[in-house]
Order: C-alpha cells, then sequence, then structure tokens
C-alpha cells in the first residue's frame, strides 16, 4: 500500500502505457502465430470433414480421406518415392558434406577460398538452374532419367546447407581437441571418430534432418530430373490440377504429423547430449 | 668489498637441488639443432640451438610473439620447422608427426575433451597405446591420485572449477608416461591466487615424477618460481639461457633485465676500465662497478639497478664513492616495502625499494621533496652498452 502511494503521478501514467505497449505487442504475437499456423489448422480440420468441397461450415466427422489415402497406389507409391529420394539424398550429402566442412574448416590447400565458394554457391542458385543444367549433363552423358538421377541432383542442392551448418559447428570446436587427441596417440581417422564426430554430432543431425525436409518437398529439381516416377510433392501438384481435394488435406495432415514428430525426435537426442555433457 | 659475493660460480644454486637431477644432467633428452620457423617472410623461430637435460624444468620466456610457442610447439610436432633438427633421446623426430612422438603437451585451454567423463579423457591416451580394461583403469586412477582427484573419475569436464580442470588436463597428459612434457601457458587460465598455489604445486610433481617440463609463459615470476633454467626468448632468437639467479643477477642484455624484475637503467660514461672493474659517471656522480663486462667497446654505456639493491641513506653516513644524489618525486606504497622515485641533477628517474617489516607507520622515510643520497654496491650494478 506503502508503495502505492508513494508512486508519483507520471509513474502511474507509465504504468498504463507500458500495458498499452503489452497488449499491442501480443495482439501483434498472436497475429503472426495465427498467419504461420491458421492455414495449417484448415488443413488439418478439413481432413476430418465428410464434405468433397472445402466450404464452411463444417459438415460432420469422417475419417474416409484417410482411408481413401491408404487404397490410393499412386499417392502411396509417390510417398515411397519420396521417403526413398529424401532418404539418399540426405546420406549422400552427409557423406560428402562432412569431409568437406571438415577439409573447409582444418586444411590449409590450394584453392581453398574457390573450393569454398563452389561448395556454397548452390545454396544461391535456384533449383530450376540446377535442375536444368543437371539435365542437361545427364543428357549428355546418356543417362536415364530415374529416382537415382533425382537424388543425385538434391544431393548436389543440398550440400550447401550441410556444408554451411556443419562447418559452423566445427569453427566452434577448438582446434586443441583434434591436437591434443594426435598428441595422445591417436591418427587422423581415431580423431575424426573419437573426438571430432562426438563434437560435431548434434550438426550433423540437425544437417541431416533439415536436408531430409527440404528434399521431401523439392519440386524444381524433381521436375527436371525425374522420369516416370513421381515424388509426393510432385503427385500433389498434379492432381490439384483438378482441385484440391480432402484426400490431399489427409496426405497433408500426416505429413505435418510426421514433421512433428521428427523435430520432437530431434529435440530429444539433442536435450539428451546437453545433459550429459 | 663484496666481491666475495661474486665467486659463486653461474651455476651454483643456492636453492638445493636433488642429486638425481645433477646425476641426469649428463644426456640430453632434447636436443634442437640450428631450428627455424619462417612463415614467408617472417622469422617465427630463427635457427635455435637448445639442449634440454632429463628431469630438468626448462621455461622458454618472452612476450608473446617471441615464438616461445612455435619453438614448443615444434617440438610437439605440431609445427614443421623450416629447418633444422629436433632430436628426442638421441633419435631425430624432427619429422614425425605428433603421436608417434614420446611427449605430451598440457595445453592452453586444456583441451579436455568435453564428450568424455574425466576418467575417458584420461584413459583416451593409454587406448590409443592398446591398453585397456582394468591395467587402464589402473593407471587412470593412480594418474587421478596423483593430482588429488580420485572422486572426480565419473564427472565431465564441465562440472569442474578451473583448477580441477587444470590437474585434470595434467593427469590426461602424464598418465603416458611421456619422456617430455611440454605445458603451454599451464596457468595463465586461472586466477592470481590459484596460479600462485598451482606454480608450487606443479613444481612438486615435476620433482616427483622426475620427468622433463618444457614450459611457456610470459609471466616472469612464474618462471623465477618454477624454473630449473628459463631459455628468455626475444624475437624468435635466445636472448639469454640461465638459471633464474643468472637471470635475475646478471641479466645479459638490458632486454633481460627489463624483462625479469624491475630494473632501473641510467645512462652512463666510461671513465676507466682495469679488467672487470669499471668506473662510470652517472649524473655527475663517480660510480665503480665490480663485473664490469671486460670488453667494452664504446664510452656511451647504460647502468642498470635492481630497485630492491639501491638504498637510501643519510648524507654522511656511508663512504663517499658510490652515492647519487637527488629530490624525491613520490612514494609508492607496495604493502610489502615502499618505492621511492628520486630525480637526480640529470634529471633522470631512481627506484629504490625499501622493506617495511613493521609496518609503514613506523617506518622513518624521505618525503618527496627532500634531498636524498642513494648508495650503489659496486658489485649490484648492472653494465651494459648503450643499445645493446
Amino acid at each position: 500500500m506503502n508503495a502505492v502511494a508513494m508512486t508519483p503521478p507520471r509513474a502511474g501514467k507509465a504504468r498504463s502505457t507500458r500495458w498499452i505497449a503489452d497488449g499491442a505487442f501480443m495482439t501483434f504475437v498472436c497475429a503472426l502465430m495465427a498467419f504461420l499456423y491458421l492455414p495449417i489448422a484448415v488443413l488439418i480440420v478439413f481432413s476430418f470433414n465428410d464434405s468433397r468441397t472445402l466450404t464452411w461450415p463444417l459438415s460432420g466427422f469422417t475419417l474416409d480421406w484417410y482411408v481413401k489415402l491408404f487404397s490410393n497406389t499412386a499417392l502411396l507409391e509417390a510417398l515411397g518415392n519420396s521417403l526413398y529420394v529424401a532418404s539418399c539424398a540426405t546420406v549422400l550429402t552427409l557423406m560428402v558434406g562432412i569431409p568437406a566442412a571438415i577439409a573447409l574448416d582444418r586444411h590449409q590447400f590450394p584453392g581453398k577460398a574457390v573450393f569454398r565458394r563452389l561448395l556454397l554457391l548452390p545454396i544461391a542458385l535456384p533449383g530450376i538452374v540446377t535442375g536444368i543444367s543437371m539435365l542437361n549433363m545427364f543428357r549428355i552423358f546418356g543417362f536415364g532419367l530415374s529416382l537415382e538421377t533425382v537424388i543425385l541432383g538434391h544431393a548436389t542442392a543440398l550440400l550447401a546447407v550441410v556444408v554451411t551448418q556443419i562447418f559452423a559447428r566445427l569453427q566452434r570446436v577448438p582446434k586443441s581437441y583434434g591436437e591434443a587427441s594426435s598428441d595422445l596417440g591417436a591418427n587422423g581417422l581415431q580423431t575424426f571418430w573419437y573426438v571430432t564426430l562426438p563434437n560435431i554430432k548434434t550438426a550433423i543431425i540437425g544437417a541431416g534432418l533439415l536436408s531430409f525436409v527440404l528434399s521431401f518437398d523439392e519440386i524444381p529439381v524433381t521436375f527436371f530430373l525425374t522420369g516416370r516416377d513421381n515424388t509426393l510433392p510432385m503427385y500433389i501438384y498434379s492432381t490439384m490440377r483438378r482441385g484440391i481435394t480432402p484426400e490431399i488435406n489427409a496426405i497433408g495432415t500426416l505429413i505435418v504429423l510426421a514433421s512433428a514428430l521428427l523435430i520432437l525426435a530431434s529435440v530429444l537426442v539433442l536435450r539428451d547430449r546437453s545433459q550429459r555433457s | 668489498m663484496g666481491l666475495h659475493d661474486e665467486n659463486l660460480r653461474p651455476g651454483a644454486r643456492v636453492s638445493a637441488v636433488p642429486v638425481s637431477k645433477i646425476m641426469a644432467e649428463a644426456e640430453p633428452v632434447i636436443q634442437l639443432k640450428g631450428i627455424s620457423k619462417h612463415y614467408g617472410s617472417v622469422v617465427g623461430v630463427d635457427h635455435v640451438d637448445l639442449s634440454v637435460r632429463n628431469g630438468e624444468f626448462l621455461t622458454l620466456l618472452g612476450p608473446s610473439g617471441c615464438g616461445k610457442s612455435t619453438l614448443l610447439r615444434m617440438i610437439g610436432g605440431f609445427e614443421t620447422p623450416t629447418g633444422g633438427t629436433v632430436h628426442l633421446a638421441g633419435e631425430d623426430i624432427t619429422g614425425l608427426p605428433p603421436q608417434r612422438r614420446d611427449v605430451n603437451m598440457m595445453f592452453q585451454d586444456y583441451a579436455l575433451f568435453p564428450h568424455m567423463s574425466v576418467g575417458q579423457n584420461i584413459a583416451y591416451g593409454l587406448l590409443m597405446k592398446g591398453i585397456r580394461g582394468t591395467a587402464a583403469q589402473d593407471r587412470v586412477r593412480e594418474a587421478l591420485r596423483l593430482v588429488g582427484l580420485e572422486d572426480k573419475i565419473d564427472q565431465r569436464p564441465h562440472q569442474l572449477s578451473g583448477g580441477q580442470r587444470q590437474r585434470i588436463a595434467l593427469a590426461r597428459a602424464i598418465v603416458r608416461e611421456p619422456k617430455v612434457l611440454l605445458l603451454d601457458e599451464p596457468l595463465s587460465a586461472l586466477d592470481a591466487k590459484l596460479r600462485e598455489q598451482m606454480q608450487v604445486e606443479l613444481k612438486h610433481m615435476q620433482e616427483r615424477l622426475g620427468i622433463t617440463f618444457i614450459m611457456v609463459t610470459h609471466d616472469q615470476s612464474e618462471a623465477l618460481v618454477m624454473s630449473d633454467r628459463i631459455v628468455v626468448m626475444q624475437a624468435g632468437n635466445i636472448a639469454q639461457d640461465g638459471t633464474p639467479e643468472d637471470l635475475y643477477e646478471r641479466p645479459a642484455s638490458p632486454y633481460v633485465a627489463n624483462f625479469i624484475g624491475t630494473t632501473n637503467f641510467l645512462s652512463a660514461k666510461l671513465l676507466s676500465q682495469e679488467g672487470t672493474l669499471a668506473v662510470v659517471e652517472v649524473a655527475g656522480q663517480k660510480i665503480t662497478i665490480s663485473n664490469a663486462p671486460v670488453h667494452l667497446t664504446g664510452n656511451t654505456l647504460q647502468i642498470g639497478v635492481r630497485p630492491e639493491k639501491a638504498r637510501i641513506v643519510a648524507d654522511g653516513s656511508a663512504p663517499g664513492d658510490n652515492l647519487l644524489r637527488g629530490r624525491v618525486k613520490e612514494n609508492i606504497y607496495l604493502g610489502l616495502g615502499l618505492r621511492t622515485v628520486t630525480e637526480l641533477a640529470d634529471g633522470s628517474l631512481i627506484s629504490t625499494d625499501t622493506m617495511l617489516p613493521r609496518g609503514i607507520a613506523s617506518h622513518k622515510h624521505a618525503r618527496p621533496g627532500d634531498e636524498v643520497v642513494i648508495s650503489l654496491e659496486p658489485h649490484n650494478i648492472f653494465l651494459f652498452e648503450a643499445g645493446s
């Protein structure tokens, strides 16, 4: 009470101004969140709606679209193709990207600056350019287009992402760790396995997840490089020309769910590590 | 007068040196021959020759950029010399990578692996040697017992204090029983109090283990406390190589005199010289020096006097020689003693330190503005050629 009584009038005014500012800020945050997540909420809600048309109000609850989804062999095949492409592209890009990042971080060699720029260039290149140029290359070398050519295309486009992420982490690992390891009798491979890898593990997991997701919903590069097989985004895109069906909402909902699980898994992995270390 | 002090030959140690240490001094464990490191046109280390005796605690001392760390890293195998050779126990190891050298390094940042426990960190060097299981466990425990941290075996480095991490780094480096332990600024990450304590502790550890330690530091007091021998480096070269007493009491150059301890430098003019006995003129006064370099070439010289070896005396109480007259400028209270800065007739300043065994209150000292007489002992003056 005393403190309130002693508060000068100006402080009271400042408090109300502050209250307005807080309110405005909260409104902004809510609007932002709505902008980000409302479309996803709509997608999920309509995937359970029992009308073919996407109109308000909702007419009733159904799981029909999910049942239909799982009997749609073309869609399931596209999903399988996407998982195959994303997994292979992620593994391939990590296999090339990790050594490249280490080379950039630990070693001095002639042409290093050029090497680095060339590695990072694809991040700024539109997918369309990567797609067209790889298509040309495959044609010249007589490769038939297939999911494997898509994998090569994705791995190339994602390399910059992986290298950037892992290189940034490597920069934060003190050089003395590697020196201490070799001082204690380890050769280069042992140092990599026992010291470097554990310290960049989380960055590798993060880069891997990111690559997987980026590859999973990639369209431009896939469009140019795929043969007769379709990936899921390509399939959805092609059916969309006949209008959005609730079936697509259902597959969208499943993808949201899978992404949420992936995020949860990565959070768990990272938390586990920070507790142990 | 006072010449008997100088009869102590260089190398005759005042402090007690274990007999085993003197016995082992015969064979050098590390021998650097003409070792150089050039980075393009920049000289890091310039043609250094150095022998390190077995069981010795050697310190490479110098300001940053003098080449001391580069020298240490060339012994460890982390830098490749551009010239010269490194021998370890008689074997040429110049081209060997770190993992094939029987030396271990304690890093400035300790470089403990954050993803491993203390025990795993220490066992790492054993694992790489193919020692595992109970044999490794026993040695890990023994190393931890040596540094007094047996109870930390399952903790992670980040759970330890700076001082504990430092000890774990030491345990990890000695568990492989290297011929030589390299220490790169081992105490620089600790706070002042702990640093002083660890200086003595590391020194005792070295004596107990009998392993040769080569330490790099820029801290002269650390070097004085810990070392059997100090190599002072200057711009990639060895400025002086000797025991702490040698360097403090017989610095070879103004650089060394300035780097180790505090020294007053005054310009002087040579009046006459006979062997090691020189008479110079400083601020209008005749000063006799009993341990002058024999071959002085120029007339323009420099004398160096440690503040604690110059005394303010009552006028007329001391013999007429080796007195400087001046006026007190200021008194600086150092806790342990009192530093009086006096301005001489030619405007140069000289500091004198007086111990305060009974505190400052009961000490009678000259006040700023007082005329004083400063007495220098002939054997406690360094004489350098100007520009050396």
